[in-house]
């Protein structure tokens, strides 16, 4: 058991030690935030529309867009050189695989959200401070969720034709149920409700989480078996 | 082949007998008091979205069994089952509307049951493009088996959380835990309908499943990737 989280640690910090060297996928990732926000800030009319009134909605299309170019590239990486034979090779069980690259998926989403947040929090000036901690709950429900199904949509959609078509495509019907959920308890919260009124939420969040996981893990061997 | 004319004549006589619906519907049946003659459109509608639904079901046990099984029976019933379901996803979308324009006064609302039947849809979409995208026979039968058996664990979530809002949609009248509350003529007119729809569900799935059949028989007679005359 122990063995089998560390070689998922061993995939997963390949991916991140990969993308630590290079660093251009975050950066384009990041920017990429930077440029959505920027586009909803010039759709709307400010003088109709408040900024609180569409903040949560700006926050989860902004996050669901990033998080489909971070899937994207997540077995792209291995198409090179064929990395992909080599690491089904390894003497390695391939649900630790998918852990391995559900873990750098995580790390990396999650690492444009925590830069995404302030961002948007300044550009359209909500307070997000005390409600820091609740936010990160559902921001991390809601991640673990949609990444879980897009890490094995993934390992799919790259070796077929349009790939970075089919994948939006596929996953964005399995995104919308957690991001209902979501945008939901992200405007409660920035309401200033207390969080007891959004856990009817986190729990269907978590039990779409708990769920996908499983599926997911139990079903990435039939997409990489040869 | 003898599937693809069985299928062909359970299609032929779901047709005619279609034509017998609309006969009954229209002119054997009572108008819907609150409604008037727009309710007719329910004998078409419901039995639609209830082969809808139950074809990704379908898909969804077809792509399990197949996983454990690696039958390629299995990846041909679910990929008809699949386009039939699409078919019949788009009749409940466009009656749906129809309905909604006299009844709701506006053709699309975000109402609970048309967004589930919008998902419903776009999965199936999904199921398909995936279908179109990969090449090689073996990987697009895994493939397309573990996107079917995600989209059965989505629908129960979709279910939820569309129906924690409030709905304009009708209750179900028919298939609730009390007996029907439909009056006799136009539940006989529901039944036979639904009747007429599973006739048509099955012929099109036979015909498909055949055809399917057919094309990786050809595919394989032509030989190693060789552009065969078809």
């Amino acid at each position: 058991m122990a063995e089998f989280f560390r070689h998922a640690w061993r995939v997963g910090s390949k991916d991140l030690l990969v993308e630590f060297r290079s660093r251009t996928a975050i950066l384009s990732a990041v920017v990429f935030v930077v440029l959505v926000l920027m586009v909803f800030n010039f759709g709307r009319d400010p003088t109709a529309v408040a900024a609180i009134d569409l903040a949560p909605s700006i926050l989860w299309v902004t996050f669901t867009f990033a998080a489909i170019l971070a899937l994207n590239r997540a077995f792209q990486l291995e198409l090179e050189n064929q990395a992909l034979d080599g690491l089904l090779l390894a003497p390695i069980s391939r649900g630790s695989i998918y852990l391995g690259k559900l873990i750098a998926n995580l790390l990396f989403v999650a690492t444009i959200e925590i830069i995404g947040v302030p961002l948007f929090a300044l550009f359209f000036n909500v307070r997000v401070l005390h409600v820091a901690g609740p936010l990160a709950l559902v921001i991390a429900l809601a991640t673990i969720g949609f990444v879980a199904v897009g890490t094995l949509f993934s390992a799919m959609t790259v070796r077929t034709r349009f790939a970075e078509l089919l994948l939006p495509v596929l996953l964005l019907p399995f995104m919308i149920p957690p991001l209902i959920w979501a945008v939901i308890a992200t405007s409660q919260l920035l309401a200033d409700r207390p969080l007891s009124e959004a856990l009817g939420w986190l729990k269907m969040l978590a039990a779409y989480d708990l769920i996908f996981v499983l599926v997911a893990f139990l079903l990435f061997p039939a997409t990489v078996s040869e | 082949m003898r599937l693809l004319r069985a299928g062909r004549w359970i299609t032929a006589i779901g047709l005619v007998l279609l034509a017998a619906v609309f006969v009954r519907a229209i002119a054997f049946t009572p108008i819907e008091r609150m409604q008037g003659p727009a309710q007719k459109i329910f004998y078409i509608h419901v039995p639609s979205a209830i082969w809808a639904e139950t074809a990704m079901i379908l898909v969804g046990l077809a792509s399990v069994f197949y996983l454990f099984m690696r039958d390629p029976r299995l990846d041909r019933f679910a990929a008809a089952s699949a386009e039939v379901g699409t078919v019949f996803a788009a009749i409940v979308l466009t009656t749906g509307p129809i309905w909604g324009k006299p009844i709701w006064g506006t053709w699309w609302s975000w109402d609970a049951r048309l967004t589930f039947t919008l998902f419903l849809f776009l999965l199936y979409v999904g199921y398909l493009l995936l279908r179109g995208a990969v090449t090689d026979p073996a990987a697009r039968a895994r493939y397309s088996a573990v996107l079917g058996i995600c989209g059965m664990c989505l629908v129960p979530f979709i279910h939820f959380s569309v129906y924690m809002f409030r709905t304009l949609h009708p209750m179900p009248i028919v298939l609730k835990p009390s007996s029907p509350s439909l009056p006799g003529s136009m539940l006989t007119t529901f039944l036979f309908s639904l009747f007429v729809f599973t006739l048509l569900y099955v012929g099109f799935v036979i015909q498909r499943y055949a055809m399917s059949y057919l094309g990786e028989q050809l595919e394989a007679a032509g030989g190693g990737g060789e552009v065969g005359h078809a």
